[in-house]
């Protein structure tokens, strides 16, 4: 018996004295091999008399169960050594930056226009396009301003040279594509007893004879339109008061429509928000007004429905045109437009 | 439209206080743009008399005055202005006088004596930047009369920003009509003494042009002193309305103007030669104007002439040659309706704007034309004398400005304004704006005045109803409309897809101007006759870009100049071209006839691939990273690239995109000829593709998944350098047996076993059938049929 603790006892220290699963199956043959330790007695016991060969059987059964323990424990310790060591061989300096492409960035003009159009369409505007070269006709007169009108010269116009029927320029603004928008809509649904209501704004490059800190020669501006058989005033005034309170994120946003002129539209209103940086308390972006002019806008003149094939006295609505390029300015605090146009990434790293 | 505050509050006084009154022209549409005190604030300073000037006995450069400031005994006051002298009348600052800028009076020691005061410049008192010396009072000013009170300063300026359909607030007397509608205050007028007739001179007055100046009026007035002074009332009503006094007559001419909204011309009746004749210009006729320069006149432009010579541009600007001066003994005044439409457009055509043309244009109040000559009259001959004769007044009835009756219906106006508005509330509002009005069943018939070019239709009247009722008190209503979901095709996606697919591979979104310079042009679009700008700002924005590469190429050298070495930058927008091709049916609603004006997306890339950075080897962005992002854009389509030469390009790294075989653009390195010209050290690879055919995109399609083995073989062929990858892909795409499910080019190799001027390609093909698991003889027959498509077709040799 002592023998056999003695066999056991040695194993185990010859288990742990090894650290490597090679060598740990050497050491499993010295004991529990052919010609292992436990396997020679277990060859003799065919010697003894039956009793004493069951009862030693059983007591070498009993000792190698524990080597074989000891061995299946000390195989496990050395995976997990092996493991540890190649977790922390393996570990990594987390905090390094990661590799490949960083991100780039829209313009800041072009957030805003996207979430203009996003605004919109929530209430079920679609978005209209026209063409920035654009016929005298579209800019102007279709527009209810005749060759020789007074308003005309609000807008420094940008002429294209050599026009061939008739003058051509470069649009003042995006007005000419309601004309446009509305002549194809009237076409697309001439067959139905009702006119479905046109809903519709249209972003875009605007080109003026004009240039310092807060003028560009060309600059954005989004149009927008409404005609139904029920569009009034006060529809205009809700769409526009709520369209800014989104737009700026603040509910506490107010209008103010003051009476105003533009040929194609009657009545016409300005329209004022109220500052966003002192919330109507004046201060120097306001020149301490405590408003802000924003848009502007009214009712569609009779004459513009009529050029576009529409019943004025069927169909009603109103227009409004707005600069995203001054609506970003206020949103991000820009202060000067030359900003937008020169492309100066150190700029726009700034709208990631 | 500038004017004195104090000038409007004798026509008409509302109980508003400046602000309110400001607020009150704003909010009616008679925007307030400027609001200004005619003189900054200050106290205690007096009408002064110099009596005596000495010597100060410490200084060379310092008089000590004794000064009459009013009280018993005069003050003694040290003065450093060269003009004082002993009888002048000056503006005194008193001791505890505040000035402009803070600067405190006290009694003080100047020198060793003591100063009682100050003597003032004007720029002392912040009233103008003249500081040559003492401002010079007139001689009856009153000695002890607080300054401010003697010369009103305490008075504001307002400067309006009139929209161009309210000609009839060009004058005080116009504003002061507006501000009594407004504010309800009582309006009276500016009063008029007609002179009467002293002599029988007239002239006859011959309208040739009735439809341009259907009605005229002239009165000669002889024997006046045009070297009269302009009294000092008036001089200060025209200064504070930003026009400079001239002299006597020219300055009774802008005063009328001013107050009554009808320009005046004033001739040199000596200059005259026998009738007045009003006609339009005749072929080549020319005139030599007041500002000295001779113009030639088209044949619309309206012409004040007589009997044998032109005069003056009606309503324009009158001649130099029967201009007057201060030698005119005899005046012949003219006052005249000249129709708007004679008018507008010719300033801006001629180049040649005046307050009198800016009134005309927009339209003079043909009621007010005798008035107006009477006025001026008055004042000329109060001013410099004359004996005035009778006034000649002709019109033509027929060519007057028709003011016709304009219905007015209570529903529409309800309609158009949503608002609830009755009959009523209706009649009290034009009964505010002093309309003649009638009623009739569907509401009334609105009658406009004279001065009211603008009201025309029944939603000019709306409006007018509407800016009483007072826009703010119309709703504000939330929108209602029938909901009607708003069509969303899956198979087109819209330009923000592109914009951030573009963004998320580091790309920054410039927008450039889309009038460019004509160098530009030649360079990176071979366009040598681009689009050019009758107009332009700038030479380097005289052509419409027919290219957005330009624009890219010129952000990089502004970055570059910068210190910004690395630049990944992308734009959208249009280009423009000439074209003769009518529009394609889609595109003929948004088609301007002979321009052709694409949405296009460009991009460039220059510097390192990757930003700086630990765990990549830093390699310059080449070709085919760009080519990357451009087949990213493009997917799920699969464009083709076909070697072609472009004048911004190196011929042997660019390449024509083509999307089922159309073009739809270019890819490629800026040419060497163009990095040295726009000094640029390294190159930079740019791509523009057409936008419209990018936004269609086409619907997935299910195909089955095999649940069978796939089995994978690889193909490397050797091949001529000249063969494009391209060519062999799409060879073995067209010709595959139906088990190849797929073909990759992995491996590009040249050097050692592979001779020169070859290349070896290596292909993974994958091979799958829905059904069963392949047989070694299929996948075997199947490879050696890619082999033999690729040997036959492009001379390819199995590498070994």
């Amino acid at each position: 018996m002592h023998d056999l603790d003695k066999i056991v006892a040695e194993a185990i220290a010859a288990f742990d004295a090894v650290a490597d699963p090679a060598e740990l199956e050497q050491a499993k043959a010295r004991y529990l091999g052919k010609q292992g330790a436990l396997t020679e007695r277990l060859k003799g016991l065919g010697k003894l008399a039956t009793d004493a060969r069951r009862e030693e059987g059983a007591r070498i059964n009993a000792a190698k169960d524990r080597i074989e323990a000891a061995l299946a424990a000390r195989r496990r310790a050395i995976a997990d050594a092996r493991l540890e060591s190649r977790l922390a061989e393996e570990a990594l300096d987390v905090t390094l930056p990661g590799r490949g492409l960083a991100r780039g960035g829209l313009h800041p003009a072009s957030r805003t226009l996207e979430r203009i159009e996003r605004i919109f369409r929530s209430i079920g505007f679609d978005v209209a396009d026209g063409p920035e070269i654009e016929t005298d006709f579209h800019n102007f007169t279709a527009l209810n301003t005749p060759e020789d009108h007074p308003a005309r010269s609000m807008h420094d116009t940008f002429y294209v040279a050599g026009g061939k029927a008739g003058p051509v320029l470069l649009r003042t603004h995006t007005s000419p594509i309601q004309i446009r928008h509305m002549q194809s809509h009237v076409a697309r649904y001439r067959h139905l007893p009702v006119m479905p209501e046109i809903r519709a704004i249209a972003p875009g490059r605007v080109y003026r004879v004009d240039s310092d800190a807060t003028h560009s020669p060309m600059f954005h501006q989004v149009e927008g339109l409404w005609i139904g058989e029920d569009v009034s005033f006060a529809d205009l005034k809700g769409v526009l008061t709520a369209f800014l309170q989104k737009f700026y994120e603040d509910e506490t946003v107010r209008t103010r429509f003051r009476p105003s002129f533009f040929p194609f539209t009657e009545p016409s209103a300005e329209v004022d928000m109220t500052c966003v940086f002192c919330h109507g308390a004046g201060c120097r972006v306001c020149s301490h007004t405590g408003w802000l002019e924003v848009a502007g806008s009214g009712e569609v003149h009779p004459n513009v429905l009529r050029h576009c094939g529409i019943d004025p006295e069927r169909y009603i609505g109103f227009a409004f045109g707005m600069g995203p390029d001054r609506m970003t300015m206020l949103r991000y605090g820009i202060d000067d437009l030359r900003l937008f146009y020169e492309g100066d990434l150190r700029f726009l790293q700034q709208f990631v | 439209m500038k004017f004195s505050e104090a000038w409007l509050r004798t026509l008409v006084d509302p109980k508003l206080p400046t602000r309110g009154l400001a607020t009150a022209l704003t909010m009616a549409g008679l925007e307030v743009d400027a609001l200004e005190p005619v003189a900054p604030p200050f106290t205690k300073v007096v009408v002064a008399k110099v009596l005596e000037v000495a010597q100060h006995p410490n200084a060379d450069k310092l008089t000590l005055c004794r000064v009459d400031v009013g009280e018993e005994a005069p003050r003694a006051i040290v003065c450093g202005a060269p003009n004082v002298r002993a009888g002048m009348k000056v503006p005194c600052a008193l001791a505890g006088a505040e000035l402009p800028g803070g600067l405190a009076i006290k009694v003080a020691t100047v020198r060793g004596v003591q100063s009682d005061g100050m003597l003032c410049s004007a720029r002392e008192l912040g009233l103008s930047d003249d500081h040559s010396g003492l401002l010079a009072l007139p001689e009856d000013a009153p000695v002890g009369e607080d300054y401010r009170r003697y010369a009103r300063l305490d008075d504001m300026l307002f400067t309006l920003k009139l929209t161009p359909n309210r000609g009839d607030c060009l004058s005080l007397l116009g504003i002061a009509r507006e501000v009594s509608i407004l504010t309800g205050a009582a309006l009276s007028e500016p009063a008029l003494h007609p002179v009467a007739r002293a002599i029988d001179d007239r002239r006859e007055i011959r309208l040739d042009a009735p439809a341009g100046c259907p009605r005229y009026c002239g009165r000669i007035i002889r024997g006046v002193d045009a070297r009269a002074p302009t009294p000092a009332w008036m001089v200060e009503r025209l200064e504070r309305a930003g026009l400079r006094s001239i002299s006597a007559i020219v300055d009774v001419t802008n005063y009328v103007m001013l107050e009554l909204g009808q320009p005046l011309h004033a001739f040199d009746d000596a200059k005259l030669e026998g009738a007045i004749v009003v006609r339009w210009a005749r072929p080549g006729e020319k005139l030599v104007l007041i500002n000295g320069k001779e113009h030639a006149l088209e044949r619309d432009v309206l012409m004040i002439a007589d009997e044998r010579k032109a005069l003056a541009l009606a309503g324009i600007m009158g001649g130099l040659e029967s201009e007057i001066s201060l030698d005119t003994r005899d005046v012949f005044l003219e006052a005249a309706f000249f129709d708007p439409k004679a008018i507008a457009g010719r300033p801006r055509r001629l180049n040649m704007t005046s307050d009198a043309s800016y009134r005309f244009e927009r339209g003079v109040d043909p009621g007010i034309t005798v008035r107006a000559m009477e006025r001026g009259a008055e004042l000329i001959v109060a001013l410099c004398g004359g004996k005035a004769g009778p006034i000649s007044e002709t019109h033509d009835e027929a060519k007057m400005p028709a003011r016709k009756p304009v219905p007015l219906r209570t529903g529409r106006a309800a309609k158009i304004l949503g608002v609830r508005l009755g009959d009523e509330d209706i009649a009290r509002i034009l009964g505010q704006l002093k309309l003649r009005f009638e009623r009739n069943a569907d509401g009334f018939l609105v009658a406009p005045p004279t001065h009211r070019f603008d009201l025309e239709i029944e939603e000019d009247l709306v409006e007018e109803v509407a800016r009483v009722h007072g826009y703010d008190n119309i709703p504000t209503r939330p929108p209602a409309a029938r909901m009607a979901m708003l069509p969303l095709p899956e198979a087109r996606r819209s330009i923000w897809a592109l914009k951030h697919l573009l963004c998320g591979r580091e790309y920054f979104e410039v927008i450039n101007y889309s009038f460019v310079e004509a160098a530009w042009e030649a360079d990176f679009a071979g366009n040598a006759d681009p689009i050019a700008l009758e107009n332009p700002i700038a030479a380097q924005m005289s052509v419409m870009r027919s290219s957005l590469i330009g624009g890219l190429v010129g952000v990089l050298r502004h970055n570059f100049a910068r210190q910004v070495d690395r630049v990944r930058v992308f734009e959208t927008g249009r280009a423009f071209l000439r074209t003769d091709a009518p529009p394609d049916e889609a595109h003929a609603a948004t088609a301007v006839k002979g321009y052709d004006q694409p949405h296009r997306i460009a991009g460039l890339a220059y510097g390192t691939a990757y930003g700086e950075q630990w765990g990549e080897k830093a390699r310059r962005v080449d070709f085919f990273d760009v080519k990357g992002d451009v087949e990213a854009l493009i997917a799920p389509h699969r464009a083709g690239f076909v070697p072609a030469p472009h004048p911004a390009l190196h011929p042997g790294r660019s390449a024509r995109v083509e999307l089922n075989g159309q073009p739809l653009g270019w890819i490629g390195e800026l040419h060497p000829k163009w990095l040295q010209k726009y000094e640029l050290p390294a190159p930079a690879v740019v791509f523009e593709l057409d936008l419209d055919p990018l936004l269609a995109v086409s619907l997935p399609r299910y195909a089955e998944v095999s649940r069978f083995p796939a089995v994978v073989r690889d193909l490397a062929m050797v091949v001529a350098e000249e063969v494009a990858a391209q060519a062999m892909l799409g060879a073995l795409a067209a010709g595959k047996p139906a088990v190849v499910t797929d073909v990759k080019l992995f491996d590009l190799y040249r050097g050692s076993g592979v001779e020169k001027g070859r290349k070896s390609l290596a292909f993974r093909v994958v091979m799958q059938d829905t059904a069963r698991t392949l047989t070694d003889a299929e996948v075997e027959a199947a490879m050696a049929h890619l082999t033999g498509i690729l040997v036959s077709r492009f001379g390819g040799k199995l590498r070994s």
